[in-house]
């Protein structure tokens, strides 16, 4: 067990609490620096992989984990990001420029979205964002002048200051790019949690009627979150449609969105670790699933085994594990840490007042 | 000029008058009580004053300022921090984190320094967490500085909450039932904090209190309300042995130990 002596603000504001808890994400960084040294090409496309969904996860726990508000719509803002982001390099803008521009305007239509849905609470709020993500297939095929329909389009080639990076001759690269984007994105998302505007979404999700009471407009806050979650996920939807090398309206389809929540929900609600874990899940399940049936059916496909399978992960994680995989991970480190005298109430939830004073 | 002015004030909720054209008035440095049997209106006229209603008649202004030209999460800015009578906290943040969303109005930088965390970031946070360290001695929350508040007990997280209003350093302190499911001691120490809240940091103090031994230790003055329309006002000796509050009182429910109304 680990005490912590506090002796400067300074200490409650760092990135990281302790030196010990910086030698782990910096031993952390390491690794992932040094993954392309230790695993083939396939494998390091499949951890590109696990990363762009870190990113667009990232951005959906941002308004979901962090604001309490939710989005099935998500889908939306990834082919948002990701069919600006080739226009514009199509149009020969420079690809960090388009990147990151492509990540501004997905960010400014999900604010402008988000005024109108964000009256919306709960599940219609869910609904209606989820329209959205339907309506968005549509508009990519109505809209065929420039994102050319079903046909879909090749992702150009990405040129970085004049190094051409390609998936299939250059995965090395890929990753680092990657990688860079998740560490900027990270770093960004964690800058928020320890500044006013992470603290006013909280409160946002926590009560807004004390949220109020306490100075932080409510629907300036939500509108926000929307915008900065869009614009992270339009980032994560530009590298998934650059690293597929060509994609249409169905790459973006709203089974996304639903994968994203499912994601972030299997991770763990509000914390960043659980976008990554949640990434993870997301990634490998197919192969698993797909290994598992070849083992048993032997190559027999069955319809629609992934999206149950993932409904039915879903359902438990609900039902049983609400904090998800990095909630489990906390309370074992804790059961751990305290051993032997953890307690097995520990973790229960307290109900200890009425809410009888309704505002709403 | 008085603090914190209510004039003629009205609302209804349907059919039912909550506030019955109640006038009132706080004056700085004061500590006053709203008292009243169950579903008198006192924290109607609460959330009244955060805004959370809009009077059907009447004028409130705090300070000179209209309060009614206000939204709802401008009302701080003026000066006015509160409490609830239910708790409303941010049960999935840390008690530091409550602390510091109190000093949410006087936060500075903007979204982009924010998410880049420059150096005037941190210098912000700095003086944040001076202001909510200073609360958080004065209310001896130290050992739940990192606690989250979804396994606090009952009566540390109605300390919380009234260091969160707090943090925000405001002129005017409202408190709803502040003493309510508080032991014996809590409500002891609740009693040293209000009176160094008053004394030591100079805030006024409205608040709604059904324990008539707290009110009569604390308070300057008592305002008695019934039916949502005032029914007495003095000190809280006066009020206490008015013929309508304690016909009110008979009348409805709690009987007095010993003369005196609770
Ligand atoms: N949002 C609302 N909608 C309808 N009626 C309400 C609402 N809020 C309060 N009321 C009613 O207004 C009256 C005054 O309520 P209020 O909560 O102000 O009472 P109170 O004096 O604080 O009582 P208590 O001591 O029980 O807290 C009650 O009859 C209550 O039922
Ligand atoms: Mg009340």
């Amino acid at each position: 067990m680990r005490f912590h002596f506090k002796t400067d603000y300074d200490q409650d504001i760092r990135l990281f609490e302790d030196g010990w808890t910086f030698s782990l994400y910096a031993a952390l960084l390491v690794l992932a620096l040094a993954l392309p040294l230790m695993i083939d090409p396939f494998f390091l496309g499949e951890a590109t992989n696990v990363l762009i969904w870190a990113i667009a996860g990232l951005g959906l726990m941002l308004l979901t984990g962090q604001t309490g508000q939710v989005s099935l719509g998500h889908s939306a803002f990834m082919a948002l990001g990701c069919y600006s982001c080739v226009l514009m390099m199509e149009a020969n803008v420079p690809f960090v420029v388009a990147f990151l521009l492509a990540g501004v305007i997905t960010g400014v239509v999900g604010a402008l979205i988000a005024i109108p849905a964000l009256k919306l609470h709960g599940v219609y709020l869910a609904i209606a964002t989820l329209a959205l993500a339907i309506l968005a297939d549509d508009i990519i095929v109505l809209l065929k002048e420039w994102t050319d329909g079903v046909n879909g389009k090749m992702s150009p080639p990405i040129d970085l200051f004049g190094y051409e990076i390609s998936r299939w001759n250059n995965p090395i690269e890929w990753y680092y790019l990657t990688l860079a984007v998740v560490l900027m994105v990270t770093l960004f998302y964690r800058n928020l949690l320890r500044a006013p505007l992470g603290r006013a979404f909280a409160a946002v999700r926590d009560s807004e009627i004390s949220a109020q009471a306490m100075g932080v407009n409510v629907a300036q806050t939500k509108t926000i979150a929307f915008g900065i979650s869009c614009a992270i996920t339009g980032l994560g939807g530009a590298l998934m449609g650059l690293f597929a090398g060509a994609f249409n309206n169905e790459t973006f389809n709203f089974l996304l969105s639903i994968q994203l929540l499912m994601m972030i929900v299997v991770g763990g609600l509000g914390f960043i670790h659980g976008a990554f874990l949640g990434a993870v899940v997301i990634a490998f399940l197919p192969q698993v699933l797909s290994m598992t049936t070849d083992l048993f059916g032997r190559g027999v496909a069955i319809p629609g085994l992934e999206s149950g399978v993932f409904g039915v992960i879903l359902i438990l994680f609900i039902l049983f594990e609400p904090m998800g995989l990095y909630g489990r991970w906390l309370k074992i480190r804790t059961f751990l840490e305290l051993f032997p005298f953890a307690r097995k109430d520990m973790f229960k939830r307290q109900k200890s007042y009425l809410k009888t004073e309704r505002l709403r | 000029m008085s603090l914190l002015e209510l004039d003629s004030v009205t609302l209804k909720f349907g059919g039912l008058t909550a506030v019955n054209n109640l006038s009132m008035s706080v004056e700085e440095g004061q500590v006053f009580a709203l008292v009243g049997p169950n579903g008198a209106g006192k924290s109607t006229v609460f959330n009244l004053i955060s805004r959370f209603y809009t009077p059907v008649t009447g004028s409130i202004t705090f300070d000179g300022k209209d309060v009614l030209k206000m939204a709802p999460h401008e009302v701080p800015n003026l000066g006015i921090a509160r409490t609830f009578q239910n708790i409303e906290l941010f049960h999935q943040a840390t008690v530091l984190q409550n602390l510091l969303v109190g000093r949410h109005r006087h936060r500075k930088t903007n979204m982009i320094a924010q998410m880049l965390h420059l150096p005037s970031v941190r210098a912000e946070e700095r003086e944040h967490r001076h202001a909510v360290e200073e609360v958080i001695d004065l209310l001896d929350l130290q050992p739940y500085r990192n606690s989250r508040i979804a396994g606090l007990p009952y009566g540390v997280r109605k300390v919380v909450e009234l260091g969160r209003a707090l943090a925000s350093k405001p002129r005017l302190l409202l408190l709803d039932e502040p003493a309510s499911g508080l032991s014996v001691e809590e409500t002891q120490n609740m009693r040293w904090w209000i009176d160094d809240i008053r004394r030591h940091m100079g805030i006024t103090v409205l608040m709604v209190e059904h324990d008539m031994g707290l009110v009569g230790k604390v308070c300057d003055r008592v305002l008695a309300l019934a039916d949502g329309a005032k029914l007495a006002e003095g000190t809280p000796a006066e009020v206490q042995s008015h013929p309508k509050v304690i016909e009110a009182y008979l009348g409805t429910n709690a009987v007095s130990k010993g003369g005196k109304v609770a």
